[in-house]
């Protein structure tokens, strides 16, 4: 490592969880309704409305924090935390203070180009938690009405908190990108973070070595990060500004207050946001509209035996049973788990693991993007291209036709074999194909002494040229072909 | 003189109503002129929209004479204490806050006054967001006793007390938080009742204090508070709070008196603070179970002293909460934003001018002035305090002093409860430590006014069902209350035990000179 | 443990309450005389009781993830102290 200094990273992860209706009523949840439509008593906090809380909400959150291997304490409650601002209408939000649900987890990451050592990120704890509303601010002046939209308050979250466990911004991406994956195999989120589904805080100061021993800096908050290169992008700026700022004033942990940055995108830099000291005394205690929930063994065993194949084991299962390379089951777990399912119905029904995974990584992830669908919305079933893998294995069609099939299949929505037929593709038959190689031979006579004295390889040139007289024709065998024909001349 | 068909009780009017004697128009309208009548006077009643009401007894009356199945409380007017949510009537809690709010929802106990084909008659007055034990904290005017009109009908119910004794009503619905239903009831002769917490659903009940909170009846005498009991418990699934549980039919049971009473006296009750006229109805109450054969134990509530303390600081707690959502931004009051927008640069220039840039940086930002100035113009001195109290009770450095402590000696006072009623089926005592004290008395002294809740905070505190009933008048003619308490969900008993004493007394079917 | 005038301010603030100078200093010494009571609670040891939250035991009140109808926004915002017929509007929440 080139710098003084290690980073100590910790991140806060918000989590929409995916539910038809709110954490304490049953208004809609669907993003991007009309201002103000998915509103009701409990959410608005009107006097006299009460709380209750959404089964499937908890049942996300139980799922989540196992498959983060967390402990599930036999007791957890609601407590509220009390603040004032316009997007949180009853003046407090319902969350969890000191009996989460959850604790002491982990989450296992690897880089797959080895640019650090495979590591346990600790989770601290997952708790849930309702969503605020939304503010719209007058951002020149700030003198105008600020516009509130309450249709967002009361949505479910779970609030993921790691330990300070990674060491680089690559590793905190790396972490992000694990849970969101996480998150989506468990189908608990759809983890949007451009609609706020997935939402990124991170605590970040730095261990510089000195003569006098290790000294570390005081711990910065980093908000406003909109994408997973934004949270890589922000911390890499603010552990150089962090270096710079101890080197200027020598300022060490305890020394100033917690400080909060907000990251800009545009100008690649945090900046400081002010806040004022009493905003801090959340004055929790246990929500009394609210009891709590207790959980026996046997649910959470139920819930862990219900959790599926997760993307660590799924990884190792691709590249064992499938024959692939770590780095290529790495690729297709990390396309989610509708990919993978793909994957192994193609492998399976072509017997032939690692031409499915190269079909699958090129064609049709590219297939997928240039189309924009999803992989149930690909025209191409898995089958099909199980077909089409088989029939390329046993030199029906070359690997360049193969490709001309997949994209007739895939733009006309046919078949293999109506593709090959509209491409016209037909098997040619041999002695067709002897005559043509013989004819060609003919007008060449330098190949024809080329192949004689060994070079095999000029009968490659011959090959275009059978090609452009049939299109049809098998490249590998007019190259065998030439080859023994000449021998003969 | 003849009886008026406002002294009659609720079961009485039923009876008519059910046998085609008596249209709910009519016995509405009594009860209607009644309140033009008194009301002037005793101010229960916030909205009483006239028009409204009979409209409504006339449509029960149709459909009662073209046969069809009317509900349980059919025709009988109903008063409503202004802190449960109304869709067509006003639901201000007694509250500038409020003033001007419409909720777009019923209360769940609305709805089933209303399934129940009960009249909803209007909006009784109470303290301000039910935090006070006079009726004087409400933003629109004391309510007075009917037994002296210069004296507090008790709070915060009083609207809903009063209008029982002043005959204003034949049923009313209170809730108590800390005794705001038995105290009132005790103090105008008439029955309060506050159920089990987790008994009567609290959807729609505007918040004081949530652990604490419950709807209850007040009525002119046990059988009818039987009556409407069953029609107001019940689990809401709205509620979390809400138990599931089947609800007895305690009209049926009421007359039929307990066998073997063991009834408790708790020792702590009879100490200094207790007037003298008070402890004397009281005994003389026990004495009446005496001779019906109960046997009277001595019980000990050790815990019992530090109710007043660790209600006053759980409940101002979980108000100080509860009313956090009155901050002039979605509901509600608001300051005058441009008034309060033009003070506020106008305090900035001043500071500028005079070179205090750092006390023209500490002002409050706009949004905070809006809601510091809308709570303190919405909000009346009580709540103030208990926000106030609350505040500090929660705050960083105090939570476990006060909060967590007094979440503890709350188990123990709920713990004490538990042994007591492995020892006695009903505990019987005071429900205030003296009679109805004058209007204004008191106002500026908090802590005396909170001293009075001493005997009813303990079943708020526990869970516990209690009833207040009157069981005398002191010398001056003012009603002492007497309290019974019961085990979680011993409602019935609760109801049997009071019907007993009833049924050998007639404090409850005394007047006020008013009248 | 006796509460000061700093603190009430504080507390005011906290709560979002603005007080006169007069209620203020009338609120310190009420709220002290309250407290003061209070404090016998100090003489109770409590260390081995769980606090209550709730008179009744009951837990794991969960209700079915069905979405029901909400209110129309005219019904959401007509208690709205003001709003622009979408929104409700509040001072401005940045402006200083």
């Amino acid at each position: 490592m080139s710098q003084p200094y290690t980073t100590i990273i910790g991140l806060e992860v918000h989590v929409q969880l995916a539910t038809a209706s709110k954490l304490f009523c049953r208004c809609s949840t669907t993003f991007g309704a009309p201002p103000n439509t998915h509103t009701c008593p409990v959410c608005i906090g009107m006097p006299g409305a009460l709380p209750v809380m959404n089964r499937r909400a908890l049942e996300l959150a139980m799922k989540t924090a196992v498959a983060l291997n967390c402990d599930i304490p036999r007791f957890t409650k609601w407590d509220r935390k009390q603040y004032y601002y316009p997007d949180l209408p009853k003046g407090y939000q319902i969350s969890q203070y000191d009996l989460p649900m959850s604790q002491d987890g982990f989450l296992a990451i690897e880089d797959p180009k080895g640019e650090f050592e495979p590591k346990r990120v600790g989770i601290i704890r997952a708790h849930l938690e309702e969503d605020a509303g939304k503010s719209m601010h007058d951002e020149a002046a700030g003198t105008a009405d600020s516009q509130i939209d309450l249709n967002r308050t009361g949505t479910p979250l779970l609030e993921i908190v790691s330990q300070p466990d990674l060491r680089s911004p690559l590793e905190a991406k790396t972490f992000l990108t694990e849970l969101r994956l996480l998150l989506t195999y468990l189908n608990v989120s759809d983890c949007n973070m451009q609609e706020g589904s997935l939402r990124v805080d991170a605590n970040v100061n730095l261990h510089i070595d000195t003569d006098a021993g290790q000294v570390a800096t005081p711990i910065v908050e980093v908000k406003n990060m909109n994408s997973f290169r934004a949270v890589e992008r922000a911390l890499a700026y603010e552990a150089e500004r962090q270096y710079e700022v101890w080197q200027e004033t020598g300022q060490k942990l305890g020394d100033v207050p917690k400080q909060t940055r907000g990251w800009d995108d545009a100008d690649g830099v945090t900046r400081g946001q002010r806040h004022k000291e009493e905003s801090s005394d959340y004055r929790y205690f246990p929500d009394p509209d609210l009891v709590p929930v207790v959980f026996s063994p046997e649910e959470v065993d139920r819930v862990r035996a219900a959790l599926g194949e997760l993307p660590a084991v799924l990884r190792e299962r691709l590249a064992r049973e499938y024959d692939i390379t770590p780095y290529d089951a790495d690729v297709l777990v990390n396309q989610g788990r509708g990919v993978v399912d793909y994957f192994v119905r193609v492998a399976e029904r072509s017997g032939d693991g690692k031409q499915a995974s190269n079909w699958v990584q090129r064609d049709v992830l590219r297939a997928m993007k240039e189309q924009s669908v999803s992989i149930d919305a690909l025209p191409i079933t898995p089958d099909s291209l199980a077909e089409l893998i088989r029939a390329a294995g046993q030199g029906k069609l070359d690997s360049s036709r193969a490709r001309d099939v997949f994209a007739q299949m895939l733009s006309e929505r046919q078949s293999m074999d109506e593709a090959v037929a509209a491409l016209g593709i037909a098997q040619v038959d041999e002695s067709e194909l002897v005559a043509l190689c013989r004819e060609l031979l003919a007008a060449n006579p330098q190949i024809v002494e080329d192949i004689k004295q060994g070079k095999t390889k000029a009968a490659g040139a011959l090959v275009g040229q059978a090609k452009k007289q049939n299109p049809n024709v098998n490249p590998a065998r007019v190259m065998e072909l030439c080859v023994e024909l000449a021998g003969q001349m | 003189m003849t009886m008026a068909l406002v002294d009659l009780t609720a079961r009485e009017h039923l009876a008519r109503l059910t046998a085609g004697e008596l249209t709910s128009v009519e016995l509405t309208t009594a009860y209607l002129d009644q309140i033009e009548r008194y009301d002037e006077s005793v101010g229960s009643f916030l909205h009483v929209p006239r028009d409204q009401v009979l409209e409504r007894a006339a449509q029960v009356d149709h459909r009662r004479q073209r046969g069809e199945t009317i509900g349980a409380l059919g025709g009988l007017p109903v008063a409503v204490k202004d802190v449960l949510c109304t869709r067509d009537m006003p639901t201000t809690c007694g509250s500038r806050m409020l003033e001007h709010f419409q909720s777009p929802y019923d209360a769940s106990v609305v709805e089933r006054l209303l399934a129940a084909d009960a009249v909803i008659l209007g909006k009784t007055n109470m303290d301000e967001f039910a935090m006070g034990s006079s009726t004087e904290n409400s933003a629109f005017g004391p309510t007075r006793n009917p037994w002296a009109l210069d004296r507090t009908p008790g709070g915060s119910s009083g609207g809903a007390a009063t209008c029982i004794a002043a005959r204003m009503a034949p049923l009313s619905i209170g809730t108590d938080t800390g005794g705001s239903i038995r105290q009132p009831a005790g103090l105008c002769g008439v029955v309060g009742l506050k159920p089990t917490y987790g008994r009567v659903s609290r959807y729609g009940l505007v918040a004081f204090a949530s652990s604490f909170d419950q709807v209850g009846p007040i009525t002119r005498d046990v059988a009818d508070a039987a009556l409407m009991l069953e029609t107001l418990a019940g689990h809401d699934p709205r509620d979390s709070t809400s138990i599931e549980r089947p609800v007895p039919a305690y009209s049926q049971s009421v007359e039929r008196p307990l066998t073997g009473l063991r009834l408790g006296i708790v020792k702590e009750h009879y100490g200094p603070g207790l007037d003298g006229q008070v402890e004397q109805a009281v005994r003389a109450a026990i004495d009446v179970y005496r001779k019906l054969g109960a046997e009277v134990r001595e019980v000990s509530i050790p815990h019992g002293r530090y109710g007043v303390a660790t209600y006053y600081v759980i409940a101002p707690s979980e108000a100080s909460s509860n009313l956090a959502r009155y901050d002039g931004a979605h509901y509600g009051y608001r300051t005058d934003q441009a008034e309060m927008t033009a003070a506020l640069s106008r305090e900035r220039a001043g500071l500028e001018a005079a070179g205090d840039t750092a006390a023209a940086d500490a002002l409050d930002a706009p949004l905070v002035r809006m809601y510091r100035r809308t709570r303190a113009e919405g909000f009346g001195p009580e709540v103030k305090r208990r926000i106030m109290l609350g505040t500090y009770a929660l705050s960083a450095g105090y939570y476990d002093a006060y909060y967590l402590k007094a979440a503890k000696v709350r188990r123990l006072i709920r713990q004490d409860y538990e042994q007591a009623f492995q020892q006695v089926d009903l505990i019987a005592g005071p429900v205030t430590p003296s009679p109805a004290f004058k209007l204004g008395e008191l106002v500026d002294d908090p802590l005396s006014m909170y001293l009075l809740d001493l005997y009813t905070v303990s079943a708020n505190l526990a869970g516990i069902p209690a009833i207040s009933l009157p069981c005398g008048l002191t010398d001056d003619g003012l009603p002492i209350g007497l309290q019974l308490q019961a085990p979680h969900f011993e409602e019935e008993r609760l109801l049997r035990g009071a019907h007993m004493y009833q049924h050998e007394t007639d404090w409850h079917t005394r007047k006020p000179p008013l009248l | 443990m006796s509460i000061t005038r700093d603190q009430i301010e504080k507390v005011a603030l906290l709560a979002r309450l603005e007080l006169s100078p007069e209620e203020a200093e009338k609120l310190t010494s009420q709220i002290a005389a309250i407290v003061d009571y209070v404090d016998q609670l100090g003489e109770l040891d409590t260390d081995q009781v769980e606090p209550l939250a709730h008179p009744l035991d009951t837990s794991n009140v969960l209700a079915a993830d069905e979405v029901q109808p909400s209110l129309s926004r005219e019904d959401a915002l007509r208690n709205a102290p003001r709003h622009d017929g979408e929104y409700y509007l509040v001072p401005p929440v940045l402006g200083e």
